[in-house]
């Protein structure tokens, strides 16, 4: 098997990939590990996905079945079913399914768009029992949203990221009582509109800067002590405190999923856990590309969209030859208060090109600076931002004269 | 009531391989485990350490047994396909650590192991990642690793195979002997036998109690365990121990024989059962760790467990009782434990050979290895997808598992019913994302394979159910 | 008559924070940088509305999402579950299908987001 474009996943990122590349004349096919398209979109039944890429609000599966209708009408190969085993440096993807087999396909180019995963109540070393009730948010949102079950009827959140946040709704509205929704940091990593929808709308308590200390109970989760933290982030255990529940959603982090890399010579962030990428987004291995959240972890996903539109469209271009990779190539750092920048490499010439970041805290009143060198090539205020919101601006590529670096003003 | 000639009390390692070592015998044999499934003690929570026997007291049980066992256990993970290595092991020290080491070294070579006192020049090739501080180390080549509830797994397995029954859910309630017989009461069942084998784990002194047998005072040590993602597993090659101290033998950092690093034992006093992690536990992993070991990886902890350690004495008890007969009384099987078990239960067969007329059935059934998906060749799973199309299909992504793979844990001699019984079999829910992805595919593929509803599938012991109720349908609680 | 209301402008990821008082039957707003919190911020404060999005129970035994096809008053949230509490959708929904027409007399209906699993 032979294709121009490989698409590793056939969410909101494989699915956009996928169709900018075919408009460019190559012949593509998405490797879907699910029994359908849409990714972690089909069980995310909350509305509030397209304002910015349809200018309407729409629901997950809402979002996922524009791009799955398109793809649908158009002669990109789809597999179901079909998980990637192993991708070689020289592109050949070996994939597994039921239908097919072991299939070794040729690509020209790979894009990633597998998405990430949740963190775990392992990777957070949560102290105390492991009983039968303590579930991922992602997790707790398959069974009830996709299976039709509820996981517990009172409930805890830790972590304040999106799904956690939405869980907290969707639980709510099935009838169970969520006590409270724990935060470690003293901001939210969730966005605003989902604190006060999810939350204040239904009197749910968040308590920020503030972690679990013990679960109790086996083999069900029967209770947690909790506790707010010290400026090291550490409990204090005098202050601590006992809420009664049967199960406990973890809104922790999520990780890109980049397993298929290991090994591979591709160079890797360790702020994103994503690979380094230009503006086409191509990875350090021609022709690798990577998109959407396996890149770096979105909040949106009308971004994950524009992103892999970008990736699926150089991929082609790639694929075809047409690709423009020759120029002069400068990093994109990000210091001071900005956690990261993406892409890490732009390129010299004509036009614009638009640099998402991200902040390493809550900031008020700031000020980003993006210089090269000592000049100021763009300065812009801020009333206020959160590492929970990525930002973006826009570059002159034209002035762009040597390495670029985003930095907050103190 | 069926006729028995043994009854074995506990479905740990030590009682699976009785089990195995009976069910090769013209005896025949019951095996009673409380929970839904054996290896739900020690024996699914321990370091999974094949000890070399160096550092046990000569002359004790526990030297003796432990020799004897990791002598056995080679030969034994082989027949029964269970994961292990022998990958030896080191004792580390700093300068001032000499003395000790020496000390060990000393009864390694009275208890007839081989052990061979290293300098750090000598160490560092064996693994070059010990602590800057390190100075000696005595190097034991014969230790090694093994997966300890697979080996569990897999004797209950061939003991089935070979004629034993095994039942779960059976807390025994009641011991009585009568007529030259014992009858064993239980929550599943009554079983009537000559022998009684009381290899109950951390319930075995209330067994012996229950049966009038001699009384031993318990104590219970809590040890607690940070367990590292596979993509840290080349970074260690060999077992490094710190030098032993009374409580125990100390924090160490392996590999495990599934291709992950753990950190720990803690030795903490504790009760039965309390298998909860605390957060100063974890604080004296990461100190004593760093004394041994020059890159810890915490990032890379994927999971955190903690089992329990039952003690009694100084020594491994293995014998029959003085005060009731036809009662084989096992009790205190802490470290070195899993690496005596093979030794224990040949003993045990021993005993029962002094009388009874044991004999070794001919035509034993071997264990079927099963057919796992990162061993085959493309050519041999092409030919299995075509046969059966869940070959192909990828339950478990972290460990790349296939609903076949799962489909014959559920269907193995004793059969996996819970998604901890699936993940101890099959790794499926082992990996990075501990079950987010898969946990709820197993659970269908339970449901499914044993006709059961979703809500009645069972994470693990007990009343731990996953999925509680179906949406919209309050009342209609399971 | 006076009334305050602070709340987080929800119409994009700045959240404005915003403050609604009524002092003497008008609405004033602050904290805003768009006119779409603005007249947000004002709504909050009149007649919050929320788009509910839930499941229904398919006959199956999956679950089905559904949304109400425009906003409803915020305090009725709870009465629209109870009203799809006992529907049980036809495992032959397509997405867009409606599963309750003008639910509770609200002025809207209820439809499936995703064809039936």
């Amino acid at each position: 098997m032979k294709y121009d474009v490989v698409v590793i996943g056939g969410g909101p990122a494989g699915m956009a990939a996928a169709l900018k590349a075919k408009e460019q004349g190559a012949s593509v096919v998405i490797l879907e590990r699910d029994v359908r398209l849409g990714g972690i979109l089909n069980q995310c039944i909350h509305n509030g996905f397209g304002l910015h890429y349809f200018g309407e609000e729409l629901t997950g599966p809402e979002y996922a079945n524009r791009f799955k209708t398109k793809v649908e009408q158009t002669d990109i190969k789809v597999m179901l079913e079909s998980m990637v085993l192993g991708i070689s440096e020289d592109k050949v993807v070996t994939v597994l399914s039921p239908k097919e087999g072991l299939v070794h396909i040729e690509a020209k180019a790979i894009v990633l768009a597998m998405g990430c995963r949740e963190r775990t109540a392992g990777a957070i070393a949560l102290p105390g029992t492991r009983p039968a009730g303590i579930y991922t948010a992602g997790a707790a949102q398959k069974i009830s949203n996709m299976d039709g079950y509820l996981v517990g009827k009172k409930v805890v959140i830790l972590g304040s990221g999106d799904i956690g946040l939405i869980m907290a709704r969707r639980m709510t509205l099935e009838g169970a009582e969520v006590k409270l929704v724990l935060e470690l940091q003293p901001y939210s990593s969730g966005l605003k509109r989902n604190i006060v929808q999810c939350l204040n709308d239904f009197n749910i308590p968040l308590y920020f800067s503030h972690t679990i200390t013990k679960v109790e109970g086996m083999p069900r989760l029967t209770g947690l002590y909790y506790a707010p933290v010290d400026e090291k982030m550490q409990p204090i255990l005098s202050e601590e405190k006992y809420v009664e529940c049967d199960a406990l959603l973890l809104s922790v982090g999520l990780i890109p999923e980049n397993d298929l890399l290991n090994g591979m010579n591709v160079q890797m962030s360790n702020i994103t856990s994503g690979a380094v990428v230009d503006e086409y987004r191509m990875t350090s291995l021609e022709g690798l590309f990577s998109c959407g959240n396996v890149l770096h972890v979105h909040d949106l996903v009308d971004n994950v969209s524009e992103e892999a539109e970008i990736a699926g469209e150089c991929a082609a271009k790639y694929a075809l030859g047409k690709l423009d990779n020759k120029g002069t190539k400068y990093n994109v750092k990000a210091i001071n208060g900005v956690r990261y920048a993406l892409p890490q490499v732009v390129y010299g010439g004509d036009g614009k090109v638009r640099v998402f970041f991200r902040v390493g805290a809550e900031y008020r009143n700031t000020r980003l600076n993006v210089k090269c060198g000592d000049e100021v090539l763009l300065t812009k205020k801020y009333q206020i931002v959160a590492p929970g919101e990525m930002q973006h601006i826009d570059l002159d590529k034209s002035k762009i004269t040597g390495d670029i670096t985003l930095e907050l003003e103190a | 009531m069926e006729k028995l000639d043994c009854i074995v009390i506990g479905g740990g390692v030590v009682g699976a391989l009785i089990l195995d070592e009976l069910s090769k015998t013209n005896l025949k044999a019951i095996l009673l485990e409380k929970e839904n499934d054996v290896a739900s003690g020690a024996s699914r929570a321990n370091s999974g350490i094949v000890h070399a026997g160096y550092d046990c007291t000569p002359g004790t049980n526990k030297a003796k047994f432990n020799v004897e066992g990791n002598a056995l256990m080679w030969d034994l993970v082989k027949e029964l396909h269970v994961p292990a290595k022998q990958c030896g092991s080191i004792v580390v020290a700093p300068k001032e650590g000499l003395k000790g080491i020496q000390e060990l070294y000393d009864k390694g070579i009275k208890n007839g192991v081989k052990v061979e006192i290293l300098n750090r020049e000598q160490t560092l090739k064996i693994e070059p990642n010990i602590s800057d501080e390190i100075e000696y180390s005595l190097y034991a080549p014969e230790a090694g690793i093994v997966s300890p509830y697979k080996l569990t797994i897999a004797a209950t397995d061939r003991a089935i195979l070979n004629g034993a029954r095994v039942v779960l859910e059976a807390e025994v309630k009641d011991l009585s002997y009568k007529d030259k017989e014992w009858t064993v009461a239980t929550s599943n069942g009554s079983y009537t036998a000559k022998y009684v084998i009381n290899c109950a784990g951390a319930g075995a002194a209330k067994i012996n109690d229950l049966a009038g047998a001699d009384h031993y005072e318990t104590e219970f040590r809590r040890g607690d365990y940070f367990v590292l993602d596979s993509t840290e597993g080349k970074a260690v090659s060999t077992v490094i121990f710190p030098l032993p101290t009374e409580k125990g033998k100390g924090i160490l950092v392996a590999p495990t024989a599934d291709g992950n690093v753990i950190y720990g034992p803690t030795s903490i006093p504790t009760n039965e059962g309390d298998t909860g992690t605390t957060l100063d536990a974890f604080a004296e992993i990461r100190k004593n760790v760093s004394l041994t070991y020059k890159c810890p990886n915490y990032r890379k902890v994927i999971r955190t467990y903690a089992g329990v350690r039952t003690i009694v004495g100084h020594d491994f008890i293995v014998e029959y009782s003085k005060k009731v007969p036809s009662f084989i009384q096992i009790l205190g099987i802490c470290s070195p434990g899993l690496s005596s078990a093979p030794a224990i239960a040949k003993y045990v067969i021993k005993l029962l050979a002094e009388k009874e007329d044991v004999k070794v059935k001919e035509n034993l059934v071997p264990l079927p290895k099963k057919k796992k998906l990162l061993e085959l060749t493309d050519d041999e799973l092409n030919a299995l997808i075509k046969e059966n199309e869940s070959w192909g299909r990828i339950v478990c992504r972290c460990e790349k598992v296939t609903e076949a793979e799962i489909i014959q844990a559920i269907h193995s001699p004793l059969p996996a019913t819970t998604v901890d019984a699936v993940k101890r079999r099959t790794r499926a829910g082992m990996g990075r994302c501990q079950g987010g992805f898969c946990g709820t595919r197993v659970i269908e593929i339970l449901a499914r394979e044993t006709g059961k509803t979703i809500p009645e599938i069972k994470k693990d012991m007990g009343e731990s159910q996953i999925a509680i109720s179906r949406i919209k349908e309050d009342s209609h609680e399971v | 008559m006076k009334g305050r209301l602070e709340t987080i402008c929800i119409n994009c990821p700045m959240g404005c924070p915003l403050v609604v008082e009524e002092i003497d039957g008008e609405i004033k707003v602050t904290g805003y940088t768009c006119l779409r919190g603005k007249k947000y911020g004002e709504q909050e404060y009149v007649n919050p509305m929320r788009v509910v999005t839930t499941l229904v129970l398919c006959e199956d035994g999956t679950a089905q999402p559904v949304k109400t096809s425009g906003p409803i008053p915020k305090d009725k949230i709870f009465a629209v579950t109870e009203a799809v509490k006992d529907i049980r959708s036809s495992k032959n929904t397509k997405i867009g299908d409606v599963i309750i027409k003008n639910v509770l007399g609200l002025g809207v209906d209820i439809i499936a987001t995703r064809d039936a699993i």
